[in-house]
Parts: structure tokens; C-alpha cells; sequence
């Protein structure tokens, strides 16, 4: 049984082998409508999300299976004081698979030891998001043909973007990556990723704070939110929530091929003007979320068989 | 200043100087009944000062705690007055329940019964993270 806790829990092989997968289930999602007939998926959602709740549900309900959960803390025995190992343990008696969303980081490490059934994080507070990057890549593979050799620019609150996070210790472990941190001082990577991906790994890398400097040498551009829910202060969060807002006189700047993707909510850090944009794909990478996730449950089900 | 030699017993010695006390709390020596003498500021040839904890009686102690504070602190089980054995410390890769981690997002912070785990992520540095938040716990 498999967890997917960070995404150094997949190899790059297996990585690979979700990505075809979900190329496959793009290809003819009709064939794949029954091969989760009878199980069901469990999204343990102790934080609001809109996308990658309903990215869970639909991808399973595709699959032929069904879906169980609860969509905030208040709605759970968390009020109560329950903790998260006890709830797993209960729904591990109810489900096949599931998914966890917790503001607390690590809340899904816990669950996995706890667990019979295999367990998917889907964003721990400010700390990772592997399910997000899965998204990433099978959109930037999609799109730009590849994911070894790209300039991949991050651009928001890299400190507490968990899907930031994720997304660098993934792209890291392919060749020829080279990373452009654009954020403000105080948004800067967590050392974590810093030290123990980057420099320790000789990822190049530089940090600056100005988006029109340096978006001509992009690849790609990873637009992330000033997220109001991470911040202690609201004051910090005011000062800081406008920092970057990606218009068309900055995309005038960019490459004609580069591809702007965000993991949504987006709230203004993207002008609506850049929607029009063919670069700005961020509303086909929801799509793609879907395929993956689809993938995912059937891997982590050992269903992905059937079909061949 | 002088302490009696041991008769059986451990003495861990080439502390850093003003560290026993957190040597002291690590091992819980606290809790313990027998005697434990600790000698801080102590003159040495190699380090200038240094601190030494002397624990009657003891001959087993828990040697990751003190690799994890400092592995360059030596250990030596005192039986009949003499040294019967050096024990040399390595960093250890996990530790448990040791230290806690200080990150108020972190799962551990609310969640009952739950080990606090620290990973060894950078042996030059002496890094050590929580293994579910990932933040670096920073010794004093």
C-alpha cells in the first residue's frame, strides 16, 4: 500500500508512469469509466477548497466509484476534539482511498501512519501539495513537450505556496532545470527547499523581486496567491497581497511560448486581460488535474490493468 | 575543585562549556535517585573550558540524545574505579521525542500522542528537521 504524502514519495520512473497513464485516460476517458466500479474515495477536507475537492470527486466518479467526506473541519468531529489519527482510522473502516486537506503541516504524514488504506495529501497548510504538481507537469509536459531543460519561473508567496513547494522538489529532480524565485523579501523560499533541494542538489537558481526583469527568460511562469489564511497579522497580509499582478504589458516581455500557469483561486495577481492570452493556461490546467487524479486513484488502487 | 572518582558510574566529559544543563534535561537525569555531580567550566588543555557530568551507579545511557547534541562529547563506563569502556558518539539519523518542534503550523502542535521525530538532513551542518513540517530545529 502506497501513500502520497510529498512528491518524493513517487520516483521520477513512477512519475512517468502516472503522467502516460493519465495521457492514456485523456486519450479515451470512456474506457476508464468502469475500472473503480464499487470503491470509494474518502476527502477528509478540514480546510475550504473549491478545485481540488471537487478535482478528487469528479476523478473518481469518472472512474465509476463514489465519493464520501466532509468539506471543513466544523463539519467534522474535529470540533470535537478528535484527532487526525482516530479519524483515520475510522474511515479507513468506510473507504478505499483518501484524500486529506489540513492546515496543519504534516496532518497528512500522521494520517498515513495510522492508516489501512492508502492516503493522498491534497495540501498541508504552507507545506506541500503533491497532488497539485502532478497537475503541473502533466501540463507543462502536455504543452511544452518536456520537462528537463525549462526555465521555470515561481512567482507570489513562495514561503507559505505550498504548491511552490512541491512543484520545485519535483521539476529539481530533471535535467537541466534552472529556477527564477520572484517574491518579496519577506516571501522568500522556506530554507527547507532552499538548502536541501537547491543548493545541496547544485539546482541553479536566483531570487529576485522585480516579474519585468526577468519573464523574457521564462519557460514557464508559476503564478501563486498572497494566501490571507497563512498570515498571523492581517497587516502583513495587506501590505504584501498586491506584490505582483501579471498584466499584458509584462506578458508583452515574455517569450511566445511561454505558458503562464497558476493553481488557482487566482484573486488579482493575474489581470483578467491576460486570460485572452493563449500562454495563459491555467484554466486547461484544471483539466489536467482531473486526468491526474484519475491516474492517481487508480495506481494507488492497483487498478491501472483493467484497461490495457 | 575536587569531586570523588566513581566507582561504577559514567562520566560524560568534554561537554562545551554552559551545555551540561541541557545535557542534565535531555537525559532526564532529574528523575533519577542516584548521585550526579556536574562540574561546569572545568579547565582543558583542548577546549579551554568544559563542562562534566559524573552519574553514580548508571551504566547505560541514552547515547543518540547525546550525539544528537553534540557528537564530539566523550563517554566513558567507570566499573571498580576504572575505564572499562569508551563509547563513541555518532549523529544519529532520527531522534525521538528528544526535542519538540517550534513551528505553531506544525500537525504536532495540536495532535494528541503524537512522537515528536526529528531527521538528520545535513550531517556538515548538523541539521536537523521535524520529519512532518520539515522545519529546521535550531539549537541553542
Amino acid at each position: 500500500m502506497k501513500h502520497i504524502i510529498t512528491p518524493l514519495d513517487l520516483s521520477i520512473k513512477e512519475m512517468d508512469s502516472y503522467l502516460d497513464l493519465a495521457d492514456r485516460i485523456m486519450a479515451a476517458p470512456k474506457k476508464f469509466s468502469h475500472v473503480c466500479d464499487g470503491k470509494k474515495l474518502a476527502t477528509l477536507f478540514y480546510e475550504p477548497s473549491t478545485r481540488t475537492r471537487l478535482s478528487f470527486e469528479a476523478a473518481m466518479l469518472n472512474l465509476g466509484g463514489s465519493v464520501l467526506g466532509f468539506s471543513s473541519s466544523e463539519s467534522s468531529s474535529a470540533t470535537k476534539g478528535e484527532n487526525v489519527a482516530d479519524t483515520i482510522r475510522v474511515i479507513s473502516s468506510f473507504a478505499d482511498i483518501c484524500a486529506i486537506r489540513h492546515p496543519k503541516e504534516g496532518a497528512p504524514m500522521v494520517a498515513a501512519q495510522y492508516s489501512k488504506i492508502p492516503v493522498v495529501n491534497a495540501g498541508d497548510g504552507g507545506h506541500q501539495h503533491p497532488t497539485q504538481t502532478l497537475t503541473d507537469i502533466l501540463t507543462i509536459r502536455a504543452l511544452k513537450g518536456r520537462l528537463q531543460g525549462l526555465t521555470v519561473g515561481l512567482c507570489g508567496d513562495l514561503k507559505f505556496g505550498r504548491t511552490a513547494h512541491s512543484l520545485i522538489t519535483t521539476l529539481a529532480r530533471y535535467a537541466n532545470i534552472r529556477f527564477v524565485l520572484i517574491s518579496p523579501l519577506e516571501l522568500k523560499i522556506p530554507d527547507y527547499i532552499r538548502d536541501t533541494t537547491l543548493i545541496q542538489k547544485n539546482i541553479p537558481f536566483q531570487e529576485v523581486e522585480r516579474l519585468e526583469n526577468i519573464i523574457g527568460d521564462l519557460d514557464v511562469l508559476y503564478m501563486t496567491r498572497v494566501q490571507r489564511e497563512r498570515f498571523f497579522n492581517e497587516e502583513d497580509y495587506v501590505r504584501l497581497k498586491d506584490s505582483y499582478i501579471l498584466d499584458m504589458a509584462k506578458m508583452n516581455l515574455a517569450k511566445k511560448d511561454m505558458i503562464v500557469l497558476h493553481p488557482l483561486p487566482r484573486v488579482n495577481e493575474i489581470a483578467t486581460e491576460v486570460d485572452q492570452d493563449p500562454r495563459a493556461v491555467y484554466f486547461e490546467q484544471v483539466q489536467y488535474g482531473v486526468y491526474i487524479r484519475m491516474a492517481l486513484i487508480m495506481k494507488l488502487l492497483e487498478v491501472d490493468d483493467i484497461e490495457r | 575543585m575536587n569531586v570523588d572518582s566513581l566507582k561504577k558510574g559514567i562520566v560524560i566529559d568534554h561537554i562545551k562549556a554552559g551545555s551540561c544543563m541541557d545535557i542534565y534535561k535531555y537525559l532526564e537525569l532529574d528523575k533519577m535517585d542516584c548521585s550526579v555531580a556536574i562540574i561546569k567550566n572545568a579547565k582543558s588543555n583542548a577546549m579551554g573550558k568544559k563542562d562534566i557530568i559524573k552519574v553514580e551507579g548508571l551504566l547505560d545511557i541514552d547515547l543518540d540524545v547525546l550525539g544528537f547534541i553534540d557528537c564530539n562529547i566523550t563517554v566513558n563506563i567507570i566499573d571498580n574505579g576504572n575505564i572499562i569502556e569508551k563509547k563513541k558518539l555518532t549523529m544519529p539519523e532520527i531522534i525521538r521525542n528528544v526535542v519538540s518542534c517550534k513551528n505553531p503550523r506544525c500537525i504536532t502542535s495540536i495532535e494528541r500522542g503524537i512522537e515528536q521525530v526529528f531527521k538528520l538532513t545535513d550531517k556538515e551542518q548538523h541539521t536537523y528537521r521535524c520529519v512532518y513540517c520539515e522545519q529546521k530545529y535550531e539549537q541553542k
